[in-house]
């Protein structure tokens, strides 16, 4: 096992996720000008996570300490997944063989906190919604490992972020296997979009309880707990565009800083793109979300098969 | 139709006249009437002169009222289990007047309020406690059966109800709707006001503020017709006009939020505007943006000069295309097509059997519209609307809503062609009422069939002031809705009738 550690990277991995609220932003803004309005300013959540921090945080009497812990787990595992991330080609801040196996179980611990947080109060609606949220996040395991498996082959037997997308054999869109990555490429943005709980599978922005997922889990949370929660989903969503976006350019070539430029230029286009598609789609019954999910299963799983030389 | 009495839409009538029936005549002709083709339109209680308690009916079968009355026991046989129509107003009169209807397949509280004779309660509720009263809920066994209850306090603006959900997983096996937690005593209100009744048409706009004119009209044309009054050709169209604009203002605010239900942002935001400008052509009006304070007994209080009417046909014009737009980009989105088809259906059978009114009978087939039906003010030289899809569905909801704004858009540039007079009423005004009389008025509001009924005692004061607003028909028709559907489409349900909670609440 190799660890390796830079504070370029350090440094770099801070400079993105300090942008993190900026690019939610970006999707909101894409969304007014689909609906005709201004919108919200583009550094809104900015002021929501002040907001929320400088509030005091109101427990229900029938919870545990569970229900503190939830918002630290799943900020703190969702913020581990940066630092093993290879921001614009920069190798992580931390890596070893076989981090992404590990990466993915510390989404599910955060997962695993979130819902045992929303266990603990008791609500019909929590409990409705942690449900939800398990049955669609285990389907969409299924071809996040499937993406690990065919990543596997393509870069020679990597089993790291860093080998992925910094080492010699990298995965990308420009690389021999470009068909298998267009594939992948539209089976990771339905992971991200469910994983996010975005348009059409989750509705963030809806008041509606009964049709929520991701929100109803955490209704009961506020203040800095609730800008935990926020910050958490800010790295996830970070880390699922940074994902598509370093196989959609090879940044391992070439000047850093122009790099970084490309990669927040594509970055910034992607979070466009998913408020473009939140503006032309309306929500999926919940019944055809499994259904939507396992399309990406079947892209990945094809891809996975054309790689293996059967013939 | 032998033992009743067939009477007009706003048509004074002597209580004397009114047939009354042994109860068990009366029960027999009421279900006869309604097991097939009659529809209740009005069934209340109310105490005579002589403190008895009575009943009387105002039944609509095809083109035709008809009115029969009785005396009530403490104890009767209950019309429910032969005819599902009956089965919200048994329990209005078991709570207002405490006679029990024996065997009601369902008998609790609609809103928790003592009644008025001093009775016995007929649920056993003790009224000093607040709510929750004594009040079973209907429960479905099984260790794989979870209940959600919502409500009463909601997330966002809208007003208080309780629904309780009894789910396998996702799917609803039953829904019951709790209400009442509004009653403000709309009726007793109405009854207790004293001359010159200049308080009762702003205690009838406060029904439900989003059917302003549509109750406000109905009272009115309760008030003419036992005053006596005549109101000019003019002020006809003008409380015409208001009507349809109230209709419009609050369809196209349900399409848009319709399509934010289904995370379709576009149109939300589009009908918001356009709801806006419908509101303020009231305000051109009125005054009011909801229309409040323009319809009174007798005509309309506000002068409609070429000015007004220029403003309202030049928005109309204006608005026009841009709501075919909107209704195009929400009605040719596929994935919200896939929402709205085949959810929440309420078929034929059933609504007929509930009595189901307004749009959402008519989304389920049933073609009753008051406009045509019972035509008040200027509606009988309008033309009537025709509804493409009714399968009962929210896309039959939300389409039959598309087709009567694109309907009203043009009643209203026709009735705008006419040169009116639209002079204005003096108010307030001092008006005696015919004494011993009775008088039942229906208007098409935007949910539906709107009804008020009055009764006189010799003095010419109300002796009873009974309110129907469409919403006491069709909730149980959204109850219906929901059964074998994912919980997660109860809010787009719920949103496609939209009921009055206040309405029903009274």
């Amino acid at each position: 096992m190799e660890f390796t550690f830079s504070f370029a990277s350090l440094l770099l991995l801070l400079v993105v996720f300090s942008l993190a609220p900026l690019f939610m932003g970006v999707i909101l803004k894409v969304k007014a000008f689909f609906g005709g309005k201004q919108g919200a300013p583009l550094l809104i959540k900015y002021y929501t996570l002040i907001k929320l921090l400088r509030k005091g945080s109101v427990y229900s009497t029938s919870t545990t300490f569970i229900f503190k812990l939830g918002p630290i787990v799943s900020f703190v595992t969702a913020f581990m997944l940066l630092l093993f991330f290879p921001f614009a080609g920069l190798s992580p801040v931390l890596s070893f063989h076989g981090d992404v196996i590990m990466l993915f179980y510390l989404l599910g611990l955060g997962r695993f906190f979130t819902v045992l947080a929303a266990l603990d109060t008791a609500s019909p609606f929590e409990g409705m919604g942690a449900a939800r949220e398990v049955f669609f996040s285990a389907l969409a395991e299924a071809t996040i490992f499937i993406i690990l498996v065919l990543f596997f082959r393509l870069s020679g037997g990597s089993l790291s972020f860093a080998e992925y997308f910094s080492g010699n054999q990298v995965v990308n869109l420009w690389s021999q296997s470009a068909a298998l990555i267009i594939l992948v490429l539209i089976a990771l943005f339905i992971i991200l979009l469910t994983e996010n709980s975005r348009v059409p599978v989750d509705d963030p922005a809806t008041h509606l309880e009964l049709t929520m997922i991701h929100e109803v889990m955490i209704l009961d949370h506020s203040g800095p707990d609730l800008a935990l929660i926020e910050m958490g989903s800010f790295c996830k969503m970070l880390f699922y565009s940074a994902f598509i976006t370093c196989m959609l350019y090879p940044f391992h070539t070439g000047i850093a800083v122009f790099n970084f430029i490309i990669f927040i230029t594509i970055m910034t286009l992607l979070y466009a793109g998913i408020g473009l598609v939140e503006s032309i789609t309306a929500r999926y019954k919940m019944d055809m979300v499994p259904n939507f999910i396992l399309t990406s299963f079947a892209l990945v799983f094809f891809a996975t098969i054309l790689t293996m030389e059967l013939v | 139709m032998d033992n009743f009495l067939h009477i007009q839409n706003g048509q004074v009538v002597s209580r004397a006249d009114i047939p009354d029936l042994d109860f068990s005549i009366f029960q027999e002709a009421v279900l006869n009437a309604t097991r097939h083709s009659g529809f209740v339109v009005q069934f209340f209680a109310y105490t005579d002169e002589q403190s008895i308690l009575k009943l009387i009916t105002v039944i609509r079968a095809g083109l035709d009222l008809y009115t029969a009355g009785c005396s009530l026991a403490d104890e009767y046989p209950s019309l429910t289990p032969e005819c599902e129509k009956f089965h919200m107003f048994e329990r209005e009169i078991a709570e207002q007047f405490g006679a029990h209807p024996k065997n009601h397949p369902w008998l609790k509280m609609v809103r928790y309020h003592e009644n008025c004779r001093g009775k016995k309660d007929v649920f056993g509720n003790d009224y000093s406690h607040d709510i929750p009263g004594n009040y079973p809920y209907f429960t479905v066994d099984g260790d794989a059966i979870h209940e959600v209850a919502v409500g009463p306090v909601h997330a966002g603006i809208i007003e208080p109800g309780h629904f309780r959900f009894q789910c396998a997983g996702e799917e609803v096996l039953s829904l019951e709707i709790q209400l009442g937690y509004q009653h403000r005593g709309v009726e007793k209100l109405l009854e207790q006001a004293e001359q010159p009744l200049t308080r009762l048409p702003t205690i009838v706009e406060s029904i439900a503020g989003d059917t302003a004119i549509g109750h406000s009209l109905c009272h009115s044309q309760a008030i003419e017709a036992l005053a006596g009054l005549k109101v000019n050709d003019g002020a006809k169209v003008v409380r015409t006009i208001a009507l349809e604009l109230e209709r419009i203002s609050n369809h196209v605010g349900d399409l848009g939020a319709l399509s934010g239900d289904v995370a379709f942002n576009p149109p939300l935001n589009y009908f918001g505007r356009i709801r806006g400008e419908f509101l303020n052509m009231l305000l051109t009006l009125a005054g009011n943006r909801f229309g409040k304070g323009l319809v009174r007994p007798g005509g309309i209080v506000f002068p409609v000069l070429e000015e007004q009417r220029r403003i309202v046909r030049d928005k109309v014009a204006e608005e026009t295309p841009g709501i075919a737009d909107v209704c195009d980009l929400l009605f040719s989105a596929h994935t919200v097509l896939a929402r709205f088809e085949h959810t929440g259906t309420v078929p034929r059978n059933t609504a007929e059997k509930l009595g189901l009114v307004g749009f959402a009978g008519r989304a389920s087939g049933l073609s009753y519209d008051a406009r045509i039906t019972f035509p008040t003010e200027a509606y009988a030289q309008l033309e009537a609307n025709k509804n493409k899809r009714t399968v009962g569905d929210v896309y039959s909801r939300a389409n039959v809503r598309r087709e009567e704004i694109m309907h009203s858009l043009q009643s209203i540039t026709d009735l705008l062609r006419q040169d009116i007079d639209a002079a204005p009423i003096a108010v307030p005004a001092y008006h005696t009422l015919a004494p011993d009389s009775f008088v039942v008025t229906i208007n098409e509001a935007w949910r539906g069939e709107v009804s008020h009924c009055m009764l006189t005692d010799k003095n010419g004061s109300i002796l009873r002031y009974k309110v129907k607003d469409p919403s006491f028909h069709n909730w149980t028709g959204l109850a219906m809705s929901l059964r074998n559907q994912g919980i997660s489409d109860f809010p787009l349900c719920n949103k496609s009738f939209n009921l009055s909670y206040c309405g029903f609440d009274l």
